[in-house]
């Protein structure tokens, strides 16, 4: 099982990183862009675990180390780890 | 006082801290090792500056899970005097002993230059001996831009705990004075029960003319006063 984890900034917290790539790609004259927001993409390989164990423990994960909950919203899906 | 400045990997300013307590302030100071568990020795902890754990993830966010916060934690709660600098501030957002967090700044560069201070509070175990009520000092980060939800800064304003804000040279609050774009141009906070507290800058680095400014050492004599 794999974890596929995406980490983002609240909505309404301020995230430089996204505003300076939308300048940039607005430099390279990509228009009709309304915003951007950058986070992280965090994967996780799980041994021995079933969907559920890796959803409980991908969870667990978030709230502990992954997230902070201040400033940053999490979200996840649970794949089939392709070999 | 017995000081213990904590090491993590990745610490690059505890010998400033180690320095300027031990031959600036002249009290006793020790290293202590990020895997050690026992803090009873001390008076005062220091958690210094620096990118522990390679600033990954986020700042702090693994040096927070360190053995030796776990003690910190505990040394906190029975009343020890709790210093977090720069990354050491960081960490004490992450570990929850101070409220908020510390984002990118928000000119996404890495800033390193001298800043003033403007003194909110020198009712403050941290402050008392501020008889300057603008102090100068370096900073030096890339995520030190602070923000807590509203109520959490309302909270702050209303306990007076908000300790420093950047400011101008004349001691104005500016917008353009705000290195990188923290709320309410918050540079350093202190806890409910004031005895923990977080700078961005680096006081430790201003404690001797020869530095370009001595005036960050009116935060360390306020501690041993």
């Amino acid at each position: 099982m794999k974890a596929k984890i995406h980490v983002t900034l609240k909505n309404g917290i301020l995230d430089p990183q996204g505003k300076t790539i939308h300048h940039g790609l607005e430099m390279l004259g990509f228009s009709g862009i309304r915003e951007v927001r950058a986070g992280k993409l965090i994967e996780i390989l799980f041994e021995g675990m079933n969907r559920a164990q890796a959803q409980q423990t991908t969870e667990n994960a978030c709230k502990k180390l992954l997230a902070n909950p201040v400033i940053e919203e999490y979200d996840f899906v649970i794949v089939e780890d392709e070999k | 006082m017995r000081f213990g400045v904590v090491v993590f990997p990745g610490s690059n300013c505890e010998h400033d801290c180690y320095y300027m307590l031990k031959y600036v302030v002249q009290q006793s100071v020790r290293f202590v090792w990020h895997k050690e568990r026992d803090l009873s020795e001390f008076d005062a902890v220091i958690l210094p500056g620096g990118f522990s754990y390679g600033d990954y993830l986020r700042t702090g966010a693994i040096a927070r899970f360190s053995p030796v916060m776990d003690e910190v934690i505990k040394f906190a709660r029975r009343g020890g005097t709790v210093v977090g600098i720069c990354n050491g501030f960081q960490i004490l957002c992450e570990a929850g002993l101070l409220p908020g967090a510390l984002g990118r700044n928000a000119g996404v560069r890495f800033v390193a230059k001298s800043i003033y201070l403007k003194v909110e509070n020198a009712g403050t175990l941290f402050t008392r001996r501020c008889t300057d009520q603008v102090l100068k000092m370096p900073l030096a980060h890339g995520d030190g831009n602070y923000y807590a939800d509203a109520e959490t800064l309302q909270q702050l304003r209303e306990q007076k705990r908000i300790l420093f804000r950047y400011c101008t040279a004349g001691g104005e609050t500016t917008t353009a004075a705000n290195p990188n774009g923290a709320l309410d141009n918050i540079a350093g906070i202190v806890n409910e029960a004031g005895n923990v507290m977080g700078l961005m800058p680096h006081p430790e680095r201003a404690c001797e003319a020869a530095l370009g400014s001595n005036q960050g050492l009116q935060i360390f004599q306020s501690l041993v006063a």
